[in-house]
């Protein structure tokens, strides 16, 4: 039996009207496509109105496919397949075709346009015909998630899932949660102190009867897929046990073994091989750092274990591989700085007093290694002239194209502390102040107030080169000021040079792991970048804070919480649905050749050793089609995109060239498709 | 290794050294150096002010006399070099003036085809091709105590040459460290030695040589390294008009990096053109090798 197709064309005002005349595309559809039998135009096809058209055509002209020529269906898909579904028909019997994006908002020419539109109307209606009713299915959401990465978007994040009564795992790398805002000292635009109103959520965390926390722990591997995640978790050997140890403090307080602390303290100050990062860390327990330990070189010392009054220190202690079972995961794995020697003119590295962010971070911070002192590399001298240099790193083809979001508010904040603590005259080198939140703006304006001092270009190079007497054994940042237009020269006791945010050195891997891409500067993909920031293409895989872009403390907790609520409405559901579009191998066929295995992105293709052929799990699979291109047998099917289906929209497109009765108008649909 | 020679005029007349030193290095390290038959002046910087099709077709002529067998050309002087690799980078990217070039080249009856022929400094040569194994094995004469500043100048280093980090290049610091030398920071080293300035503005051009000069002091340099015979003239042959006009007593000996290396490979001094520069480099050089050799002994 014939199929009944209706075909409805959308105006979307004049979005597409007014490029595409969508009543001649209606008109020629119903009198030139067989097996059309309703063809209409209206303005809103996603009004309320319009999806009443197709439900009534379903009911009265028994139409048994639908075509909706409109916008991408990544808008609209779901509002057509409703209508479809209330008119009675399943809803994989839709076509949309874009004539928005895809037609009258690329071209300039109306006829042209107009053309086009046809061909595309006549390729979605051709291959409706050929699809299939599907069923989606339903499975189990896991109410457990795990939140990777115990800074401050997922501490929030953790928060607000266990507040509402769900199991949390906390992953965190370092050996203690807090991450980076836990080395601040103030945080702007309100200058309280980090650690204040940090710490009280680091400790509930840590106490939560609703978390498991797995600190010193990293994530391995990742299989199952939305609501049934199947995770493993290394958890790093401490040499400490956790159970037994009270976190008194002795062990690390008798190792006689100092060394750099080149990760919490930036490098500028000293930890205990056996060591608590910082007091308030969460958990007190302390980690042992094997490379640097006497009894790990020679067997000897072994003070801590001496020491100890529980007997918690175990020197043979090894990794742990944890199993997790989670229904989501949220990733809130961070940043890291710009290595600020990759740009040698500043001098990083090379010139004593040139220091980074963090660094000077770790200075003013009261419980940091100078004890809240501001001093130069000598330990003692305190600098009277102070340059700040923005976009270290950032806003630099060279480097990181993007803008760092937080450097400029930074550089106010450190800008107030050094005036306030040393009295200091400070210098801000930037291209341009961007302080576009809430009371930023207000916070620059009572900088500018109390005399921080600002330079508008792109600091040349920071020498210790003098040429004049007043520039003796200064550093001078060369600069040219935009605003003057001139060169002009700064002698100052110390440059401050503030690292752009990176996302982490291993992202790509943790991406790849979770099945999710990363952006070319390696920052997580988002689902949408405005209107579903916190979701990826990967259902059940969520991100927050500054691992999916740089942005600061308040966007990164808005963000935490925002990945929590997607969570909550994933467990409050109890089940998601899979799309059935997926693909089906044809086990008997199949050769085993394990082609498919490797390309699918999703890691969706189970091998069977026993059988040795490849099956494909639907709960994973996208749809993506690799898989069925890939195939050298031939034997995997696309769902909704199988060989006739395809087929019959290539012919439906190349209308004109099937039908040589019609090939006066070849020419011009020629140069369309050209265009 | 098999390598085309571009020498340039500079090094035929005022920059004989550096030819001198480039030609034993080159002979003790085993890189045979073909010179190019019948080259010509590479224009330096003033022929692109004036007309680029005639500046362009003139150097493309130098590459284009390169015979087919061979794949790389070495020129030692930083105006060549970046005229060579300016000229095939434009005729790669810009097929109108690749084919107006290949025209004028044809009048000639000559063609390059643009990207045929690699453009290579000799510091990259030595550094990268020849390389830190290579270099310690063939050195004679370490140069343990000599304080040395290494000064690239503007031109060698540009982003176009992709030679080394155009803001402070490290390649030539590298490779005197491998060589025992004391390498000072000498944080000027990519700075501009004002060129032709001297021509045409003293005031300016002495000022940029001051500063350059009073650095290499400033960090205890005992000589100072260059590879650009611009450079070499300016620090070198101005430095007495520098001091005049500063009322300062400069005496910082200024060398290219070859001959300096030459040394380190056991040349004799004479073969490196040595004395041919004004301000006079044996004697530091001399004594410091000599405290080695006490100090040896001792």
């Amino acid at each position: 039996m014939a199929e009944k197709v209706g075909v409805y064309v959308c105006h979307c005002g004049s979005n597409i009207a007014g490029k595409v005349d969508v009543e001649q595309v209606a008109k020629w559809t119903g009198q030139h496509v067989k097996d059309v039998t309703v063809a209409r135009d209206y303005k809103f096809m996603c009004s309320d109105l319009g999806q009443k058209l197709i439900e009534d055509d379903i009911k009265k002209e028994g139409l048994t496919r639908v075509v909706v020529a409109a916008c991408s269906p990544h808008l609209h898909e779901k509002t057509f397949r409703r209508a479809c579904s209330n008119g009675g028909l399943n809803p994989y019997l839709l076509e949309m075709t874009n004539i928005r994006e895809h037609c009258s908002w690329v071209h300039s020419d109306r006829a042209a346009a107009t053309e086009k539109a046809k061909s595309l109307v006549s390729a979605a209606a051709e291959r409706v015909k050929w699809q299939q009713p599907l069923e989606p299915t339903y499975v189990d959401v896991n109410p457990a998630t795990l939140v990777l990465g115990g800074g401050i978007a997922g501490l929030q994040a953790t928060l607000e899932l266990a507040d509402a009564g769900h199991k949390v795992y906390l992953v965190e790398r370092q050996p203690s949660i807090g991450g980076h805002m836990a080395q601040f000292d103030k945080t702007f635009p309100t200058l309280d102190c980090s650690a204040c109103i940090l710490t009280p959520k680091m400790s509930e965390a840590g106490q939560h009867e609703n978390v498991t926390l797995l600190t010193y722990s990293e994530l391995e591997e990742v299989t199952g897929s939305v609501g049934n995640f199947k995770v493993k978790v290394r958890q790093k050997a401490r040499k400490v046990d956790y159970d037994k140890c009270t976190g008194c403090g002795v062990c690390v307080e008798k190792c006689p073994r100092k060394v750099l602390d080149s990760e919490f303290e930036a490098g500028m100050g000293t930890r205990k091989a056996i060591y608590v990062p910082f007091p308030q860390a969460v958990p007190r327990t302390p980690v042992l750092d094997t490379e640097s330990c006497i009894w790990f070189e020679r067997q000897r010392c072994g003070a801590c274990r001496k020491l100890c009054p529980t007997d918690a220190i175990d020197f043979d202690q090894e990794d742990e591989l944890l199993d997790l079972n989670v229904g989501n995961i949220i990733l809130a794995t961070g940043w890291k700085m710009f290595d600020c020697d990759q740009i040698p003119q500043y001098g990083y590295g090379r010139l004593a007093n040139v220091f980074t962010s963090l660094e000077l971070e770790r200075m003013c911070n009261a419980a940091g290694p100078t004890a809240g002192k501001i001093v130069l590399r000598d330990g003692k001298t305190v600098p009277k002239r102070v340059a700040i240099i923005h976009c270290v790193g950032s806003r630099d083809i060279r480097h990181n194209a993007h803008c760092s979001a937080v450097c400029c508010m930074a550089s106010l904040k450190f800008g107030h502390l050094l005036m306030e603590k040393l009295d200091a005259e400070v210098y801000s080198f930037y291209i341009d102040i961007r302080t576009n939140q809430k009371g930023y703006e207000e916070f620059y304006q009572r900088l500018l107030e109390e005399g921080m001092h600002f330079v508008r270009g792109k600091v040349s190079e920071v020498t210790d080169a003098a040429r004049l007497p007043e520039e003796e054994g200064k550093l001078i940042v060369q600069c040219e000021d935009t605003l003057l237009g001139r060169q002009q020269r700064f002698p100052v006791d110390m440059a401050v040079l503030m690292g752009g945010m990176e996302p982490q050195t291993d992202a790509r891997d943790v991406g790849l792991t979770c099945g999710i891409s990363c952006s070319m500067a390696g920052f997580f993909t988002e689902r949408h970048p405005k209107l579903d920031p916190v979701a990826t293409m990967t259902d059940g895989i969520f991100v927050a804070g500054a691992c999916q872009g740089a942005k600061d403390i308040p966007a990164s907790v808005a963000q935490g919480a925002a990945a929590a609520a997607r969570v909550q409405s994933m467990i409050t559901r109890g089940k998601v649905m899979i799309e059935p579009i997926v693909a089906t191998i044809d086990e008997e066929n199949c050769s085993g050749c394990r082609i498919c295995n490797n390309l699918c992105p999703f890691n969706a293709i189970d091998y069977d050793e026993t059988r040795a052929v490849s099956h494909v799990i639907t709960a994973l699979c996208k749809g993506c089609g690799t898989c069925v291109s890939a195939c050298p047998a031939q034997v995997i099917t696309g769902a909704h995109f199988n060989n006739q289906q395809i087929f019959a929209e290539i012919e439906g497109v190349l209308w004109d060239a099937m039908q040589p009765t019609e090939a006066t108008d070849a020419s011009d649909t020629a140069e369309v498709s050209a265009s | 290794m098999k390598y085309a020679y571009y020498p340039g005029c500079s090094l035929e007349s005022g920059s004989a050294a550096y030819d001198l030193s480039v030609r034993a290095v080159a002979e003790v390290l085993n890189i045979e150096l073909e010179e190019i038959d019948d080259w010509n002046c590479c224009g330096a910087t003033e022929y692109f002010t004036q007309d680029e099709l005639v500046a362009t077709s003139v150097i493309a002529r130098n590459l284009a006399l390169i015979r087919p067998d061979l794949r790389d050309v070495v020129a030692p002087c930083a105006a060549c070099f970046l005229n060579l690799k300016k000229t095939d980078a434009l005729m790669q990217d810009d097929p109108a003036m690749n084919a107006k070039i290949n025209s004028a080249l044809g009048a000639g009856g000559l063609h390059y085809d643009a990207g045929r022929v690699r453009v290579c400094h000799l510091l990259e040569l030595l550094h990268t091709e020849v390389g830190e194994a290579t270099l310690k094995e063939k050195m004679v004469q370490p140069l343990t105590g000599l304080r040395v500043a290494p000064y690239y100048g503007c031109q060698v280093v540009r982003p176009l040459g992709g030679l080394d980090n155009p803001e402070y290049p490290m390649k030539m610091d590298e490779m005197f460290k491998w060589l025992g030398a004391d390498v000072v920071d000498y944080p000027v080293k990519a700075h501009c030695c004002g060129g032709h300035m001297t021509q045409i503005s003293e005031d300016a051009a002495f000022e940029l040589i001051r500063r350059l000069l009073q650095s290499a002091v400033d960090s205890k340099a005992d000589l100072l390294l260059c590879m650009c015979p611009m450079c070499q003239l300016n620090l070198d042959a101005y430095q007495g008009r520098v001091n005049n006009f500063f009322n300062k007593d400069f005496q910082v000996p200024i060398i290219f990096f070859t001959q300096l290396l030459g040394v380190a490979l056991g040349i004799d001094m004479q073969k490196l053109g040595f004395g041919k520069e004004i301000v006079g480099a044996e004697p530091i050089i001399q004594s410091r090798l000599a405290e080695q050799a006490a100090k040896a002994n001792a």
